[in-house]
């Protein structure tokens, strides 16, 4: 029998490794959205975990809509990465600073 | 004891392959072992008793994002593009930041009121229940104006990802209006110098 806070630390293990990922890997940025991904994914474990422990579907609808949102900001992430990887031949963060003031 | 013996066999996969994601260089591994960690998500949802979204998160994630990862990654061919300094630098603040955020979700999750009554009374689904009925009925009903909204997501989505994605293509026949404003009569209009036509007997011209 899997207990609620079982799950629920194994979400905030994984959202801890995710947030420290994006802390190491500065530079790259599709293992950043990587990382986004994986802390999207703990999230959602949260969600499911409490859907089934209070016997609710509530939780499961919204799992339901972040994975729609996190497809749709996946796909644009990606697509701005192909356009700036063919501007600027790099996906090095640092070089990206073309906004900044 | 079985159902806990498999939870703790893919939540160590998870943690391993989520650890592998953030530690490898080579982009394609690191896609490769979020993949693995997709895998293991889902079956610790199969566990929870959310069959649809366990399905979905193999079907959209693997089938569809993951594919979209590799196939970036394979496109940009970042292998020459190492990107090797920094991760020695911010190993430090990287595995603090992480402690901490560890020590102080462990407090929030680890204290007894998880433990109580209203959270492990899990009640007994019956044989016939559908997970995937459950959850049309409700995105069908309560959610209908969300689940449109997120239809309109998606719409927005392919659009984006496609703009940006042909912007080398020129297909619009749109005018440049700067070069529009720039244009003088000479650049259109050629006058040109030449003998008046004759007449023709009935007093009507060839043209």
């Amino acid at each position: 029998m899997i207990t609620l806070p079982e799950v629920l630390s194994l979400a905030a293990l994984l959202f801890c490794i995710s947030v420290a990922g994006i802390f190491l890997n500065r530079k790259n940025v599709l293992i950043l959205l990587m990382c986004v991904e994986l802390m999207l994914l703990s999230v959602n474990m949260n969600f499911i975990a409490f859907s089934h422990f209070l016997g609710d579907i509530h939780g499961q609808v919204f799992v339901f809509f972040i994975l729609t949102v996190a497809a749709a900001e996946s796909a644009i992430g990606l697509a701005i990465l192909v356009v700036l990887f063919r501007k600027k031949n790099t996906i090095n963060i640092d070089d990206l600073g073309s906004m900044k003031g | 004891m079985i159902e806990q013996i498999v939870f703790y066999l893919f939540a160590g996969m998870l943690i391993f392959s989520a650890s592998m994601v953030v530690v490898m260089r080579n982009p394609i591994h690191a896609a490769l072992f979020l993949i693995l960690s997709f895998f293991a998500s889902s079956a610790i949802w199969l566990l929870l008793q959310a069959e649809f979204l366990a399905i979905t998160l193999v079907l959209v994630y693997v089938g569809a994002v993951m594919v979209l990862f590799l196939f970036v990654v394979m496109m940009l061919n970042i292998n020459k593009v190492t990107v090797e300094e920094g991760f020695a630098r911010h190993l430090p603040l990287g595995i603090t930041v992480a402690v901490l955020m560890v020590v102080a979700m462990g407090l929030v999750v680890g204290s007894d009121y998880f433990l109580s009554e209203r959270y492990t009374a899990v009640q007994q689904l019956d044989p016939n229940y559908s997970n995937a009925k459950e959850l049309g009925l409700a995105i069908y009903t309560e959610y209908l104006y969300q689940f449109e909204i997120a239809g309109a997501i998606l719409l927005v989505a392919i659009i984006a990802a496609i703009t940006l994605g042909m912007s080398k293509l020129k297909i619009t026949k749109a005018i440049n209006p700067n070069q529009q404003v720039y244009v003088k009569k000479e650049d259109r209009l050629r006058i040109i110098k030449m003998q008046a036509e004759p007449k023709d007997k009935n007093g009507e011209s060839d043209l």
